[in-house]
């Protein structure tokens, strides 16, 4: 099983929910075990991520911010 | 000479900053919109003749009509934008010349980009889909009604909302709510994307028994089978199934080397100009801004661009800029309203829904042909609540 990032996905300056889309779309995409890294600048998809996460039970590996932009690790299940 | 100023698209966006500028500007300037079909279109209207509360008559006018005298229409599509050479190339072989482009003409829907949508599902983005929607209500006798996104950004972001809570009343009206089944797909775990207008339409879902599906990003939909797919892996089965399309900007736009990722204009979210192009402004449901794709944006931005490109045509500096305002109203059905104000600081503070914002937009909807092309609705109307931070 890998445990690499695969796909970074820039969605910096893209509002709600278009983060969720974006990274719903990459998720599809990607093979069970490995990560997709998320770039964001919306505060709202903090909730949103955790909660999408929770929901398709992936796992939100990382969730920090550096100046402003949200950064996310999600290993798809 | 008078500055020549071309406005491509007679929607909202176009037809306002057209008679706004000509105003302004009078025999300083030569405004000319050019439109494909010459008709204006009063989309807000397509919800209510899906469920049967409109027809489409009063959905259009001739856009001759609309605009002032001094503003001359082309009707005609603009297939092309030479930049370089600063003009329009039109549809029929002829061009135009321009000192000022305003690019105004929407957005498209591009169904065909979801798998089974075309043949699969309903959708009230357009007067015939609206019709053919209508139709299928009527003789709808019970079953399982989806109404979901197919794809973002999308225009009227309350619609599909609105749309579920009048579609639950329509059911109940006929006799047929019983025996029926409303379920909301939405891309978030919530209702709308924005959180405190959910906070307002949850309640409301759940007093009547709508159902929603959370984190219902579709994917495909398979007619045969009566079944939507998610990008999460979900599937939902329907009788009726109705999609807002996804949307793209306008294939001009993209052709010229205009547009962004898709087909959205890069613009400047405080004067409106083309990012990358000067003389070049982008309004209303074309642009990449980050906020709602609707009328009202248009509205508010088109006096923004008339003064910013008038400032320049007399050679003094622009000193207007848009600060993201949009005012909408959201039908919550039974002839109840509430409102969303809003701008890029400011989220909205929707108030309890009450039969005054239903009849202010009722009165909103009759009176837009005499006010809102012309200008005629003050500036102040539809600032923002009050701020509240604990939102976001």
């Amino acid at each position: 099983m890998s445990l690499t990032v695969v796909q970074t996905l820039d969605l910096k300056g893209l509002s709600c929910p278009m983060p969720i889309v974006k990274t719903a779309k990459a998720m599809k995409q990607v093979s069970s075990g490995e990560m997709v890294e998320v770039f964001a600048t919306d505060p709202g998809s903090v909730a949103d991520f955790q909660a999408w996460c929770r929901s398709t039970r992936n796992t939100l590996v990382e969730s920090d911010v550096t100046d402003g932009v949200f950064h996310y690790v999600i290993q798809k299940r | 000479m008078p500055a020549r100023i071309v406005v491509i698209g007679g929607g909202v966006a176009g037809t306002l900053t057209a008679n706004l500028l000509s105003k302004e500007l009078r025999n300083d300037a030569r405004v000319t919109v050019v439109d494909p079909t010459g008709m204006h279109v009063y989309q807000p209207g397509f919800l209510y003749v899906a469920l049967g509360e409109a027809n489409g008559r009063w959905l259009a006018r001739d856009e001759r009509q609309l605009l002032r005298k001094d503003v001359a229409l082309v009707v005609e599509a603009a297939t092309r934008v030479d930049t370089d050479a600063s003009v329009v190339h039109l549809a029929r072989g002829g061009t135009i010349a321009y000192d000022f482009l305003v690019l105004a003409a929407g957005a498209r829907l591009v169904p065909e980009q979801v798998p089974g949508m075309l043949e699969g599902a309903y959708d009230f983005y357009s007067l015939d889909g609206a019709l053919r929607l209508r139709e299928a209500l009527r003789s709808f006798d019970g079953g399982r009604i989806l109404v979901g996104v197919a794809g973002i950004p999308y225009k009227c972001p309350p619609a599909p909302v609105e749309f579920t809570l009048m579609l639950e009343g329509y059911l109940r009206n006929r006799g047929v709510r019983d025996r029926s089944e409303v379920t909301l797909l939405s891309p978030l775990n919530r209702a709308f994307t924005i959180e405190s207008a959910s906070k307002v339409v949850q309640p409301i879902m759940e007093r009547r028994g709508i159902k929603l599906a959370t984190f219902f990003n579709v994917e495909s939909v398979d007619p045969s089978a009566g079944t939507v797919e998610s990008l999460e892996g979900e599937k939902a089965e329907y009788d009726i199934l109705v999609l807002v399309p996804p949307h793209r900007g306008q294939r001009f736009v993209e052709e010229s080397g205009l547009a962004g990722n898709g087909g959205w204009i890069p613009t400047d979210a405080y004067t409106l100009q083309h990012k990358d192009v000067e003389r070049v402004f982008a309004i209303g449901d074309g642009t990449d801004l980050p906020i709602s794709k609707s009328g009202s944006t248009a509205h508010f931005e088109a006096p923004v661009v008339a003064s910013r490109i008038a400032s320049l045509v007399r050679g003094t500096t622009p000193r207007e800029s848009y600060g993201g305002r949009v005012m909408c109203f959201l039908e919550t059905g039974d002839r109840k309203s509430t409102s969303l104000r809003f701008d890029y600081e400011h989220p909205p503070i929707p108030p309890e829904p009450s039969w005054r914002w239903h009849a202010a937009k009722w009165m909103f909807n009759r009176l837009y042909w005499v006010t809102v092309p012309q200008g005629r609705i003050p500036d102040r109307f539809g600032r923002p609540g009050k701020i509240d931070r604990s939102e976001s």
